[in-house]
């Protein structure tokens, strides 16, 4: 029954992370952009965007620059769940990939540095006075869902052992659309539940700032204004302006 | 020279440049700015007055734009409330009004859309801090939307490039089109859509304007410098805001042009039709309506037969024309493919210094000690040259080519990350005095800062806007009104134009002074 229980949660958070996501990214593809609106000083050049982005996308170079706290968590957050989430390739593959294998102490770690940046931001979210006043009650729970990941990925390890070999069954079944037996430890539970409701919301939240980055003008566009005329979609609608000068309006 | 703040009073400044206040609730939220009178409003398409149905309008507009323009969209979208913007805005460090805090400003309208357009706003509300749309959130919008000069000094700051001008230019647009216009904005665009310019200024009494400048220019250099206006014909038109004929120390600026293309030995001209490089629309965030200040310029380059169009100084009308002339008014097909187009005037001075064509005495500037403000738009909107970042280094070369004397502010409050002067956006109003005041807090410090260690006894900016702010605001801090100059003021000084000095046979009367 739980077992049956949480394929179809997986099939349904699976189909909307894919689909809903999809569709976001698809929106922002298709808006228009208005105007040249790089933030400059802008790369003149696409290979210099980049660059640009891959040194935003790899090493949060303007979170750094502004705000080296947040900066730190945040790496700490995002690279430990990096390693993470590639530590568990392992649970959907079959042979595991070597550099999966390769990973998987490092992935043990990674978790640790993934739950101290959760931490840090949190605490910042409740003690940072202007923190506090931007945050709405589903930014506390957007993080508190992610520790309540880590944590109980870790009691698996840690407090209530888990049958991983029964688990890795479950999923590469999942995979074919053959539903096995699920351990039902509790931890495994949670934790799967969890990341079913993170998927779930991924598309309806800010979440979506993961996507997002790469749709952001600001960031995106090469400073070239001059040398090449830029009109976006929208814009080639407008009624035309007469070319002369109304002698009426001299004067 | 002394350094200039023998008067200043210390308690109005911060101890650093980036002091961040503690939160004051509702600090700014009596200052309020005029709203545009119906004939205002209508000249620019909007409704006169606010409409009956104006929340249906509101949520309307806000989908269309969302729909219309990507930034908005992905903006109202990404945000994580990291808070990494949060202490970069001038008018929070100035007015510490928490609601002047970027993502604070942007949650103003960011929770309304959720609200309408989002899944998790319109079914659980409460969780993500959506909100229904009511008159007092749009009093709310248009009070701080009022107090943002959509400088991007945030953007610069946030890890996913998330603009707070296109929010505010996008929430001005909305109000905009429910009938509550700023009358500063709206005024000056409907005035420059009858005359060609902010001041509502005719082309006769600009004709005049200008004899009486060449006068001037005539009697201080003994050589003949013409301020052409309308000359069909000539290679370049000067586009340059219309403070440039009339403002102290904007004028010192327009003279400085005025010898360097006669130096330059080019032809040139201004345009009555348009006589304004300003472009408000921006401000209001109506493309509309920028569109059709900027089709001005195109038409008049057309009718004059110009080659070439060069801007004066002036920061937002410089993002317009580097960022958006091509896009607004081109293709311009019809002038000269070997110029940038259109080409900044500190571009232009650059290469007649580099190639040696200009003579200049730097000496005559030394009883200044300069620093430079990076005016915003300029900084974060725009380009000079044809190397990254060349806005920042054109400007500070021009002003070591005539000035021997020069130190930059502390390094976070210039280039990309220089602060708005206080005045940009369409604050530049007297109604809005003491958030400008406010706002110019950080630079005041930062410039007191170079005075005290270096001996900095001058500013030199970019930007009209920049320039009647500090002329304004900098006596408040203790500092002279004249201690913003133009950097064309500079180089007005330090050039020497030929037959100035050695031919005094020809004008004996004109004595110049230096």
């Amino acid at each position: 029954m739980i077992s049956t229980v949480y394929a179809v949660l997986f099939y349904v958070a699976t189909v909307l992370l894919i689909v809903g996501t999809g569709m976001k990214v698809l929106k922002y593809a298709r808006t228009p952009i208005l105007l040249k609106i790089p933030v400059s000083p802008a790369p003149r050049t696409k290979r210099g965007v980049v660059l640009r982005m891959l040194r935003e996308v790899l090493f949060f170079e303007s979170l750094f620059k502004s705000n080296k706290w947040i900066w730190i968590f945040a790496y700490l957050f995002h690279y430990g769940m990096a390693l993470v989430l590639l530590r568990h390739l392992r649970y959907f593959t079959d042979p595991v990939w070597w550099w999966v294998a390769l990973i998987q102490p490092f992935g043990i770690l990674a978790g640790f540095a993934m739950f101290a940046g959760l931490g840090g931001l949190m605490a910042r979210r409740i003690f940072q006075p202007r923190i506090r006043y931007i945050s709405n009650p589903s930014d506390y729970l957007m993080l508190a869902l992610l520790m309540l990941i880590v944590f109980s990925g870790y009691s698996m390890k840690f407090l209530a052992h888990t049958d991983i070999i029964a688990l890795k069954a479950y999923m590469l079944g999942l995979m074919r659309f053959q539903i096995g037996d699920l351990p039902t430890t509790l931890p495994l539970l949670v934790h799967l539940a969890s990341v079913a409701t993170l998927m779930i919301i991924f598309p309806i939240s800010k979440l979506m700032h993961a996507p997002g980055l790469f749709f952001a003008p600001s960031r995106t566009m090469v400073d070239n204004a001059r040398d090449k005329r830029f009109v976006s979609k929208w814009a080639r609608n407008l009624p035309p302006l007469p070319e002369g000068i109304p002698t009426s309006e001299e004067g | 020279m002394a350094p200039l703040d023998k008067k200043a009073d210390d308690d109005k400044f911060m101890d650093n440049p980036f002091v961040i206040p503690p939160l004051e609730c509702g600090a700014s939220l009596d200052t309020d700015t005029f709203k545009a009178y119906p004939e205002h409003n209508e000249a620019l398409g909007f409704p006169g007055e606010l409409l009956d149905n104006w929340k249906e309008v509101a949520i309307a507009k806000m989908g269309e734009l969302a729909k219309r323009n990507r930034a908005f969209q992905v903006y109202l979208d990404t945000c994580v409330k990291c808070g990494a913007c949060t202490d970069k805005c001038q008018y929070f460090l100035g007015t510490a009004d928490p609601k002047n805090m970027p993502v604070a400003r942007q949650d103003l309208l960011r929770s309304v859309y959720r609200r309408y357009y989002t899944f998790a706003g319109k079914y659980f509300p409460w969780l993500v801090g959506a909100r229904d749309l009511t008159k007092e959130v749009l009093d709310e919008w248009y009070t701080y939307y009022h107090q943002c000069s959509q400088c991007r000094r945030c953007s610069v700051a946030c890890p996913y490039g998330i603009d707070t001008a296109e929010i505010s230019m996008a929430a001005r647009e909305i109000l905009d089109s429910v009938g509550v216009g700023q009358k500063y904005c709206n005024e000056i665009i409907a005035k420059l859509k009858k005359t060609g310019n902010n001041l509502g200024l005719n082309p006769k009494a600009l004709a005049a304007t200008l004899e009486d400048l060449e006068e001037d220019l005539e009697d201080e250099t003994g050589v003949a410098v013409k301020i052409p206006l309308d000359v069909k014909g000539a290679d370049i038109l000067l586009i340059t805001p219309s403070a440039d004929f009339f403002a102290e120390p904007h004028i010192d600026g327009l003279l400085g042009y005025a010898k360097v293309f006669h130096s330059a030995g080019v032809s040139w001209t201004l345009s009555s039709y348009a006589s304004e490089a300003a472009n408000f629309g921006m401000f209001i965030g109506s493309y509309e309506n920028m569109r059709e200040v900027s089709w001005r310029i195109r038409q008049a380059a057309k009718d004059l037969g110009v080659k070439r169009i060069i801007f004066g100084e002036c920061g937002h009308a410089w993002r317009v024309a580097y960022s958006f002339l091509n896009t607004l008014a081109g293709p311009f097909d019809f002038l000269d493919q070997n110029y940038p187009i259109p080409q900044h005037i500190l571009e232009f001075t650059l290469d007649e210094i580099e190639s040696g064509r200009l003579k200049i005495d730097k000496s005559r500037n030394d009883e200044f000690v300069m620093t430079y403000h990076d005016s915003c738009n300029v900084a974060r909107g725009s380009a000079m040259g044809d190397k990254e970042g060349g806005q920042f280094d054109v400007p500070r070369a021009v002003i070591k080519a005539v000035c021997n004397n020069f130190h930059d502010m502390e390094r976070d409050t210039i280039r990309e990350n220089t602060f708005c002067c206080g005045g940009g956006g369409g604050l530049l109003t007297d109604d809005l005095m003491d958030l400008r005041i406010k706002g110019a807090k950080p630079r005041m410090t930062a410039l007191k800062q170079v005075s005290d260690n270096h001996g900095v006894n001058k500013m030199a900016a970019i930007c009209a806007i920049c320039k009647t702010q500090f002329a304004k605001v900098m006596p408040k801090y203790g500092f002279e009104m004249d201690t913003i100059m133009s950097v064309h003021q500079l180089v007005a000084n330090a050039v020497i134009l030929d037959g100035q000095e050695s031919d005094e046979a020809e004008e004996p009367t004109a004595e110049e002074t230096p």
